[in-house]
Order: C-alpha cells, then sequence, then structure tokens
C-alpha cells in the first residue's frame, strides 16, 4: 500500500474497496496533492495543465480494465475543485471507480469539488462507481459537491453507481448526461442522510438520438433533522424510452422533496416517472420483530436491503 | 403449551366501546394442530394477534409453557418460541428471499438449507431464493414464502393467520398438503391456525368455535365439524372461490 495513515487507509477502504494497490490504473489523490499513479498500455493519465485536476485516456478497444481515482481529505480546512475528464475511445469495456472520503477533526470546513466528464466513444460499456462517505468528530463540516457530465456516443453504455450512506454534512450533486442513438444510461443511486446533513441530487437527461434509453433510479432514507431534493429531468428529443424513479424513507424529523419531470418533444418518446415517499410501514418492523428481531435491528434490515 | 386465561379485548369505534374478545379461555396443549375457526368478524384474528403479542389485551393473562407472557413484546415472545404467519404478507423492498429466510432461521444460512424450506413449500428454490420480496410475487407466492419462514423458524407454536386468504385453487391444493406434512411432523410442538376452510378443519386434532368472541364451542373434528358444515365456519375452497 502507498503511504498512508490509518485514517487515510479507513478512507479509501470505504470509498474504493481498496486495502492494497489496486491492479490497473489508479490515481490517488490525498489532501490536495498525487499520492500514487499508474498507468497501463491502454490507460493513461495525465496531470491537466493551468487547473487542478487530471486527464484520463483509454484507448479504443480496451478491455476488462479498470481505473481507480479515489480521493481522500483528513486534514481540516481543505477546501477543493478538481477536473477530471475521461476520454474513452470506441469499443472499449471498462471499470471506473472514483470516490472521495473526508475525515474531518478539525474545526474548519473540508470541501472536495469533483467535476467529473465522460466522453464515451462508440458501442463502449463503462461500468462507474462511486462512494462518498464522511468521518471525524471536529466541528468543520464534510462537504461535496460532484459534477457529473457524461456524453455518450452511439451504441454506448454507462452504468453509474452512486452512494452516499455515511458522514457529509452537505452535498449538492448534478449530473448531467447527453445520449445518442442507441446508447444506454443506467443510474442507481444511493443516498442517506442523518443529523442535520442537507443533499440535493439532480439530473438532467437528454436522450438525443434515436433508440436511446435512460433509467434513473434513486433510493434514499432522511433520518434524524436531515433534508434531500431530488430533481430529475429527462427530456426526450428522438424516439427514445427514459424511466425515472425515486423511492424514499422517512424517519425522524427528515425532509424530502422530490421533483422527478418529463419533457417529451418528440412524438415517439416514452417517458415515465415514479415517485414514492414514506415512513418505513408498521407491518415490515412487526414482521420482523416475529422473527425475533428487536425494533431497532427490524428497522436496519430494512434501511440496508432498501439501501442495498 | 400455551394458556389463554380470561382474555379480553375491546376497542374505541369511534367513541363506542366495542368488545371484540369477550372472557376467552383456551388451552393448547403441545404435539396439538389446532384449528380455531368462525364467521367473519368473531374475532379470531384478534386472538392470533393476542397470542403473538401484536395486540395487547384489555384484560386477561397469557401463559406460554407456564410463564406468564402476557407483557412480553413482539421480540420476546418470537424469542421464547412463537411464530407467527400474517393473513396478508408483508412486502419488502430490497430485502430477499434468502435473507428473510436467514433472519427467521436466526443463523447463517446456506443456500442449500434456504432451498429445502423453500422446496417444502412447493416452490422451486433456484427460481425464488435471490428474488426481492416485492410486488413482483403473487399473493399465492408470497404466501408460501411466509409458510416457508415459519418452517425456518422451527419454533414450538407456530400461528397462522388464515393462510387460504388470497390464493389461488390451484395454490389451495399445494397449502393444504404443506399442512398435511406439518401436522405429521408436529412432534412436540404445536400449530394454530385461523381459517375456515373445511379440509384444513378435517385435518384439525382440535376445532374452536368462536363466534362474538366466545368459545362457542371445542373439541375433535369429529365432535365439532358436523355441525359446522354448510355454515361460514367451515367452507369448502370452491364455494369461497365462487
Amino acid at each position: 500500500m502507498l503511504n498512508l495513515d490509518d485514517i487515510q487507509k479507513t478512507l479509501m477502504a470505504e470509498v474504493a474497496d481498496i486495502t492494497d494497490v489496486p491492479a490497473g490504473a489508479y490515481n490517488f489523490r490525498v489532501n490536495s496533492q498525487l499520492a500514487g499513479r499508474s498507468t497501463t498500455d491502454n490507460i493513461n493519465i495525465v496531470t491537466k495543465e493551468g487547473m487542478p485536476g487530471i486527464d484520463i485516456f483509454i484507448k479504443p478497444g480496451t478491455k476488462n480494465e479498470s481505473v481507480h481515482i479515489p480521493v481522500v481529505v483528513s486534514e481540516s480546512g481543505i477546501k477543493e475543485k478538481v477536473y477530471n475528464d475521461f476520454f474513452i475511445g470506441d469499443n472499449c469495456d471498462v471499470v471506473i471507480v472514483a470516490g472521495c472520503g473526508i475525515d474531518n477533526c478539525g474545526a474548519h470546513d473540508s470541501q472536495h469539488d469533483g467535476i467529473h466528464r465522460f466522453y464515451v466513444g462508440k458501442n463502449s460499456r463503462i461500468k462507474y462507481v462511486e462512494k462518498h462517505y464522511g468521518s471525524g468528530s471536529g466541528e468543520g463540516k464534510r462537504i461535496l459537491n460532484p459534477v457529473t457530465e457524461v456524453y455518450m456516443e452511439e451504441g454506448s453504455v454507462m452504468e453509474m453507481e452512486m452512494e452516499q450512506i455515511k458522514g457529509v454534512d452537505s452535498t449538492d450533486r448534478m449530473t448531467i448526461a447527453e445520449l445518442k442513438a442507441n446508447s444506454k444510461l443506467l443510474v442507481k443511486e444511493r443516498l442517506m442522510t442523518h443529523g442535520n446533513q442537507t443533499a440535493v441530487s439532480g439530473y438532467k437527461v437528454s436522450l438525443n438520438g434515436s433508440g436511446a434509453n435512460a433509467d434513473v433510479v434513486s433510493r434514499s432514507v432522511a433520518r434524524d433533522d436531515s433534508s434531500q431534493t431530488f430533481n430529475a429531468c429527462i427530456s426526450g428529443n428522438a424516439p427514445c424510452s427514459g424511466h425515472t424513479e425515486c423511492d424514499s424513507i422517512i424517519m425522524d424529523n427528515g425532509k424530502i422533496l422530490a421533483i422527478p419531470s418529463l419533457e417529451a418533444n418528440d412524438v415517439d418518446a416514452m417517458l415515465v416517472h415514479e415517485a414514492a415517499i414514506g415512513k418505513i410501514a408498521g407491518d415490515q418492523l412487526i414482521k420482523l420483530m416475529t422473527l425475533g428481531l428487536t425494533e431497532a435491528e427490524a428497522e436496519e434490515q430494512i434501511i440496508n436491503g432498501f439501501l442495498g | 403449551m400455551l394458556e389463554l386465561k380470561n382474555i379480553s379485548f375491546t376497542v374505541d369505534d369511534n367513541g363506542v366501546k366495542k368488545q371484540i374478545i369477550r372472557d376467552l379461555s383456551l388451552k393448547i396443549e403441545n404435539g396439538r394442530f389446532v384449528v380455531i375457526t368462525g364467521p367473519n368478524g368473531s374475532g379470531k384474528s384478534t386472538l392470533a394477534r393476542i397470542i403473538m403479542g401484536i395486540e395487547r389485551p384489555t384484560s386477561g393473562k397469557i401463559f406460554f409453557d407456564g410463564s406468564d407472557i402476557t407483557d412480553l413484546s413482539i421480540t420476546e415472545r418470537a424469542r421464547l418460541g412463537i411464530s407467527f404467519a400474517f393473513q396478508q404478507p408483508v412486502r419488502f423492498k430490497g430485502i430477499k428471499v434468502h435473507d428473510l429466510l436467514r433472519l427467521a432461521s436466526g443463523k447463517e444460512l446456506s443456500v442449500a438449507q434456504a432451498c429445502k424450506y423453500l422446496s417444502e413449500v412447493g416452490l422451486c428454490a433456484r427460481d425464488y431464493v435471490n428474488r426481492e420480496i416485492n410486488s413482483s410475487l403473487s399473493g399465492g407466492e408470497l404466501k408460501r414464502i411466509e409458510i416457508a419462514t415459519l418452517l425456518a423458524r422451527g419454533t414450538k407454536l407456530s400461528v397462522f393467520d388464515e393462510p387460504e386468504a388470497g390464493i389461488d385453487l390451484w395454490s389451495f391444493q399445494n397449502l393444504i398438503r404443506i399442512f398435511e406434512n406439518m401436522r405429521r411432523d408436529i412432534k412436540d410442538s404445536s400449530i394454530v391456525i385461523i381459517s375456515h376452510q373445511e379440509r384444513i378443519l378435517r385435518i384439525a386434532d382440535q376445532i374452536v368455535l368462536i363466534s362474538d368472541g366466545e368459545i362457542k364451542k371445542t373439541g375433535t373434528s369429529d365432535e365439532v365439524l358436523p355441525e359446522l358444515i354448510g355454515t361460514t365456519a367451515a367452507v369448502n375452497a370452491c364455494d369461497k372461490l365462487m
């Protein structure tokens, strides 16, 4: 493993499941500094000139390779905005693991805003996994405001798993996607807020080519005094199909605003949205209690399953 | 052994006190397959829920294996060895059949073990073990999974609240077969089924007829069933489905 302290190692494990140097290409960013980089014959990583961030170039035809670009912030008071651009050639099949962990034991706010842009080549298939995690007992806030832009060429597939389960005080996330013909975007978002946290998640998906398809599914839990806003808009500008779903559990004094919206600009655009917010059903708790679980254990099982 | 002593249960119905169970006493011995029947609204399901602790009696005492469990929670009763199958099985987004069976068994459960319980209720385990317990499952499938959770628990007392409700005739035939098997393998445990299905009543060791919150009659199947035939307390599956 690279030269990381225990807190940094924990954060790496939480956000990217990394306990050792990963196989394939990687770029580790720790407290705004490059902490390790590896490239392969097919995947090159280059530091940007004149602005913080990296460019990742993936050669056409690259298959069964992975790129890990985790970010760790463990010093209180760091505020950074980082631009990472992915240039993915045609006919690739690659897994990209990002993610950011912040540990803040100090009094100052720590903030990482990652701006990720993906240019996905024709017929390429990308799996993108992004986890956000916060820890530390300081008064300083842990803030993450990611922006993700996805530009998809014909026949490409992008599968995105985005998860923020614990410890991030404030997040304002925006995901923008533009899809050409026969491309497909699958988004699975998992979000849990607690304490006084706030989270905003917005999506603007434009289905611009014939046969484009998007499925944006968010499951979230708002507990304690936290609040969430989910705002997903799918525009159908060609014969296409789109589905967005926001399913939320609300607990304690949590607040959730769900604003799914659809915009059809083509008579053959088939768009569907679903949104549901509710507390844990009493019958669900009772059923698990009849299996011998306490009410707290039952609640935990229901939430774990829901967010799983 | 389960013993209900002078159980009463009253609800407030828009300011009017309504008595659902009236001073009811009942003993359920170990090794018995007991069916509680009676017309709709007679208090059968309420009684089942009182046994599990989902409802609390207004007065009276409940003893399980000699211990007073009247004030125990659902969880405590479950841990002592009482199981309950819901009339309307509960759906869970994200929880899989395997997860529920694991929680029911109270230990790590291999796929092979989970499959054993599913096979017993007539489900092809391979098709179901990784299914979510959500609205993609039919009423009959949910009912069988509900019964499989009770098999996985294997407790001393199993209470089934109208297991036949909401299932089709084909599933019903299988359900009867499952209960016949449970009847055969009962050993020291006991089974209480709330039902007014004639075919379930026929395999009972003891039938308890409840009406208006009171026990009207109790005895063996031969003693009680003849006078129930043709009433709403003992209908056959086809009549109910018509």
